[in-house]
């Protein structure tokens, strides 16, 4: 059944996306892939969107693939499930459990989780880059327009820490490439 | 005003304005919670951002439903954290059904066709954020490397092996580290 697929995915996400909203996009990736929600493509357009409107990532991405594939329902269902576990846990942390962060073991298997994260997001990283370049591994294209586009935004990004020596914002980032898309592509 | 009713408010406010989620956001509580309502003070906000790197899920949600439960305990918890969700789901679901149409636009598909490219350059320089923030000690870069190495390999090849799977095993290896060592007694030696 549909909501109960959306419930558990989600909530195993909600569980687990530890590190903010790009430690939670590998694992949305992994659950949206392994039941057949959404194309790679789609997912990473809707990266986009969500970074680009308000509210947290994790929550927009719910919602949207709920609502995909169910309708208003499974959003709603969706999205409560992906917020239910942190609700539960900082509930427990602030009522009960005052100093259950603070023990030894809980510190240790957190210095294991944590780097894992970092980790897993790099790949994540690394491997979009690259398969919007080159293709991917197995069979390797290269996508020209792409490798501009990626060299642009680098270039971009760089210039403008340099320039006003703040980070350039991610809507920023998102605005270029949208014009880069429409001028690269639409040639 | 009813608190239930501000706490949903306030925090309807700040889901609606802040952008990018994550650390935006606590600028934004800690000004509306903090300065203007003064419902928590701005230890108690250091306390829960050090709590939500701790704990799974979204950082704004964490501290709505930490200022919530403080203020009016279980029912504000949930206000609050309502508040938080509603406006973004509302866009979102706007967004959800008109957004396929759109795509059918040769100039918006090649507008996505360029944000695609930026997203994947977003996901690697957050990365790079993380890992500079790093402990620069053997065992957690050693995680790190591994997991980038296998989670790479499990992309490659479209191995049915999940992120989960890789994070509950390097739980077990850092637990077992720190048991064989002796576990020194050492508290809150995850934190900077």
């Amino acid at each position: 059944m549909i909501y109960l697929d959306l419930f558990l995915g989600f909530l195993k996400v909600g569980c687990f996306a530890f590190g903010g909203a790009y430690g939670a996009i590998p694992l949305i990736r992994d659950v949206v892939m392994s039941y057949g929600w959404l194309s790679d493509e789609m997912l990473t357009y809707m990266i986009a969107v969500s970074e680009s409107t308000p509210g947290p990532i994790m929550v927009n991405l719910a919602t949207y693939i709920g609502s995909s594939q169910a309708g208003f329902p499974g959003a709603v269902t969706a999205t409560l499930a992906v917020v239910l576990p942190s609700f539960l846990i900082i509930l427990l942390v602030t009522a009960l459990l005052k100093t259950a962060l603070k023990n030894k073991y809980v510190q240790a298997v957190l210095r294991g989780l944590k780097p894992c994260v970092i980790g897993i997001v790099l790949a994540t990283g690394i491997y979009m880059v690259f398969t919007n370049c080159f293709g991917t591994v197995t069979a390797i294209n290269v996508n020209i327009q792409a490798v501009i586009i990626t060299a642009l935004l680098l270039t971009s990004m760089s210039g403008y820490k340099c320039l006003v020596k703040k980070k350039l914002s991610p809507v920023l980032l998102i605005v270029i490439s949208a014009i880069a898309g429409i001028m690269v592509f639409g040639v | 005003m009813n608190i239930l009713l501000d706490l949903f408010l306030t925090f309807a406010k700040i889901g609606f304005f802040t952008f990018g989620g994550g650390y935006a956001m606590i600028a934004m509580i800690e000004n509306s919670c903090v300065e203007r309502k003064q419902w928590i003070s701005h230890d108690e906000m250091m306390n829960v951002t050090v709590i939500a790197e701790s704990t799974p899920g979204p950082i704004a949600i964490n501290c709505a439903t930490f200022t919530g439960y403080k203020k009016a305990g279980f029912a504000g918890a949930l206000a609050a954290t309502l508040g938080m969700i509603i406006p973004s789901f509302v866009i979102i679901y706007l967004i959800s059904m008109l957004l396929d149409n759109f795509l059918e636009l040769t100039i918006i598909a090649n507008a996505f066709k360029g944000i695609k490219i930026a997203v994947g350059i977003l996901i690697l320089d957050a990365a790079i954020t993380m890992i500079k923030k790093m402990h620069n000690k053997k065992l957690p870069v050693t995680i790190m490397v591994c997991s980038a190495i296998i989670m790479l390999i499990i992309n490659i090849f479209a191995w049915d092996f999940s992120s989960i799977s890789l994070m509950l095993i390097a739980s077990i290896v850092s637990l077992t580290v720190f048991i064989l060592n002796g576990a020194p007694d050492q508290k809150g030696g995850a934190k900077k």
